[in-house]
């Protein structure tokens, strides 16, 4: 098959288009990237369920409409297959979350993110593998088994949503949905050669997403193009009166800044903090490439210090630790889930403490002490009050440099794909792959992460992130969407033809 | 800040909720005390006249209008419990003493 009729490597857009014209039906797309799952996947493990008679059913139903109504009664991703990260719930489908402590858990209920994809005729083929409650940076947290890199099987492909970003970069869907709480989309997008964003915080409801940490966590889009990703930001993105935390204002108009990039005449700035020690050479220099091709194209580059930033991993990783260690409190196995020791005997007390050290794995634990303790009378001013200080200060530093520029960039992530188990007993080493991506959760601000080129040294996807002020995800979108075009000019083909067959 | 006790890391371990072998704690202490090493960096900065920052949207009291919403049925919310019996989660005892 030619890669123009092959219906799995074309761009979301295009599958809405063949559906909508009736080049092919929705079942047939779904189809076929369902039996792209069954060929790869057990290779690259993105999957952890795969819903194959819903997806086919929803499929039909898209299908159906058409007959009914025409092309204009389906919305613009109708018939688009999407993999779902297990951590939002799905009505009647297993949601893990990546823990045996919710193995075989059918949730009664649609997250928000979940109604409105089915609502928009988006083909659901399943759940996505990710570290134990997004706690992790390379899915070897996964109480499932690790996801596997498609660029070299014996890598990461990040985390916490490397199953989501792995799907995508394999062929197995053209969309995914990810969450990002301290840069669980833009990292595995960035390791992965594909395309990343975390909106601003409370831009997508968190109804029915497992909460890691409430102030923190936030889901977006994974796609192979910068297009696909808004036109998935724009279906589940807006109000939701049962998130408390929802933005009550308009969606940024991404899908059309998404069609007209364009950064001339924009002020693009360097964090100085983000780039130099500490960052592969490889990664370096396609950053450095990639902020001379913005100049290139019309705009203008400064050299910006956000001077708290240095501090940001480390805030994080005690306020991080001390919501989630409160949120899985919540995992009891008295309600839902597990629940082990409990022989007729033991307590509820004794029963919650089995049912926990069984349940959940080291990483969770590890950060459910560390939230414990940092939480503790005693320490709270030291930790977590000091921590939130940070916090004030990171924010201060994305509003003192947003005076200056529309947007900030630097790496996504200081290294390419490593081989799995090479950080897995250190945690502290683990911890920095996101130390780039974590100011935008403090601030609440958006990121996105794209694929600008392979590292000469090991051949592996380098990924730049765009930062932005609250609410104006439209501009990453915008500085993306040119980068992108730039890029795809130069090489001739997008980035992910380069990658190995499966 | 001391080196954490193996006596803080079992309190901890109980306040948590986690039935942990002591192996496992002796463990997490060495790993918290790292972890906690790297982290204490952010008192470097975290001058008093610096407001903290919970949460980053300036939210206060978000209600939703006094209505009655259709919500999950008792079978629902039955339906993924480890145990019932009679309509409700079953639980083990929650008293140590049978008195």
């Amino acid at each position: 098959m030619t890669e123009s009729t092959d219906l799995t490597r074309m761009t979301a857009a295009r599958l809405a288009s063949v559906v909508a014209t009736g080049d092919a039906s929705a079942v047939e797309v779904a189809q076929a990237h369902l039996d792209r799952i069954t060929a790869v996947d057990a290779a690259v493990h993105a999957f952890l369920h795969v819903d194959t008679a819903g997806a086919l059913a929803a499929a039909g139903a898209v299908d159906a409409a058409r007959a009914a109504g025409g092309a204009a009664a389906l919305g613009p991703l109708a018939g688009v297959p999407l993999a779902l990260k297990d951590v939002l719930t799905m009505e009647g489908i297993p949601t893990t979350c990546g823990s045996k402590i919710l193995e075989g858990w059918r949730p009664a209920y649609d997250a928000t993110v979940t109604r409105r994809l089915k609502e928009a005729g988006v083909v659901i083929l399943g759940k996505t593998n990710m570290d134990e409650f997004a706690m992790g940076s390379s899915t070897e947290h996964s109480a499932y088994g690790p996801t596997h890199n498609p660029w070299d099987l014996t890598r990461i492909p990040g985390g916490s949503g490397g199953g989501s970003a792995a799907a995508v970069a394999s062929y197995e869907a053209p969309l995914a949905i990810g969450t990002d709480t301290g840069g669980s989309i833009r990292q595995p997008a960035a390791v992965t050669g594909t395309v990343g964003i975390k909106p601003t915080y409370g831009g997508v409801s968190r109804y029915g997403l497992v909460a890691l940490a409430s102030s923190l966590d936030q889901a977006g889009p994974c796609a192979r193009t910068v297009l696909d990703a808004a036109l998935l930001h724009a279906v589940i993105a807006g109000h939701d009166p049962l998130d408390s935390t929802s933005i009550d204002l308009p969606v940024p108009p991404v899908v059309e800044a998404a069609r007209h990039p364009d950064v001339r005449g924009m002020r693009v700035g360097v964090v100085r903090e983000l780039t130099g020690d500490g960052y592969q050479a490889g990664v370096q220099q396609r950053f450095d490439e990639s902020v001379a091709l913005l100049e290139e194209l019309g705009a203008e580059v400064v050299e910006v210090s956000c001077p708290h930033f240095p501090y940001a991993l480390a805030a994080y990783y005690l306020i991080l630790p001390s919501e989630c260690s409160s949120n899985l409190a919540k995992f009891d196995g008295m309600r839902f889930g597990l629940r082990a020791g409990d022989d007729g005997t033991r307590s509820v007390e004794e029963v919650m403490g089995r049912t926990r050290a069984t349940g959940f794995g080291d990483e969770a634990i590890r950060r459910i002490m560390l939230g414990t303790y940092a939480l503790s009378a005693g320490y709270y001013d030291a930790y977590y009050g000091s921590a939130q200080k940070v916090r004030t200060l990171v924010t201060r530093d994305f509003a003192a440099a947003f005076e200056q520029v529309d947007v900030l960039v630097s790496p996504t992530a200081p290294t390419t794909a490593f081989k799995l188990g090479a950080k897995l007993d250190d945690p502290l080493a683990m911890y920095l792959n996101d130390v780039a991506t974590i100011p935008a959760n403090l601030a609440g601000t958006p990121g996105l992460s794209l694929p600008i080129g392979l590292a000469p040294e090991d051949g592996l996807p380098v990924g730049l992130q765009v930062m932005a002020p609250v609410l104006a995800d439209h501009l990453l979108y915008r500085v993306g969407g040119a980068l992108e075009a730039a890029m795809l000019d130069r090489w001739g083909a997008p980035i992910l033809d380069g990658a190995p067959a499966l | 800040m001391p080196a954490i006790t193996p006596e803080e890391v079992a309190h901890l371990a109980v306040l948590a909720r986690l039935d942990l072998p002591a192996e496992h704690l002796a463990r997490l202490r060495a790993e918290l005390d790292i972890i906690l090493e790297s982290v204490a960096t952010v008192s470097e900065v975290a001058a008093d006249d610096i407001p903290p920052t919970s949460h980053p949207l300036p939210l206060t009291n978000v209600f939703r209008a006094d209505v009655v919403q259709p919500s999950l049925t008792a079978e629902q919310a039955l339906s993924a419990a480890p145990a019932t019996e009679s309509g409700r989660f079953r639980v083990p005892r929650i008293l140590d003493d049978e008195s």
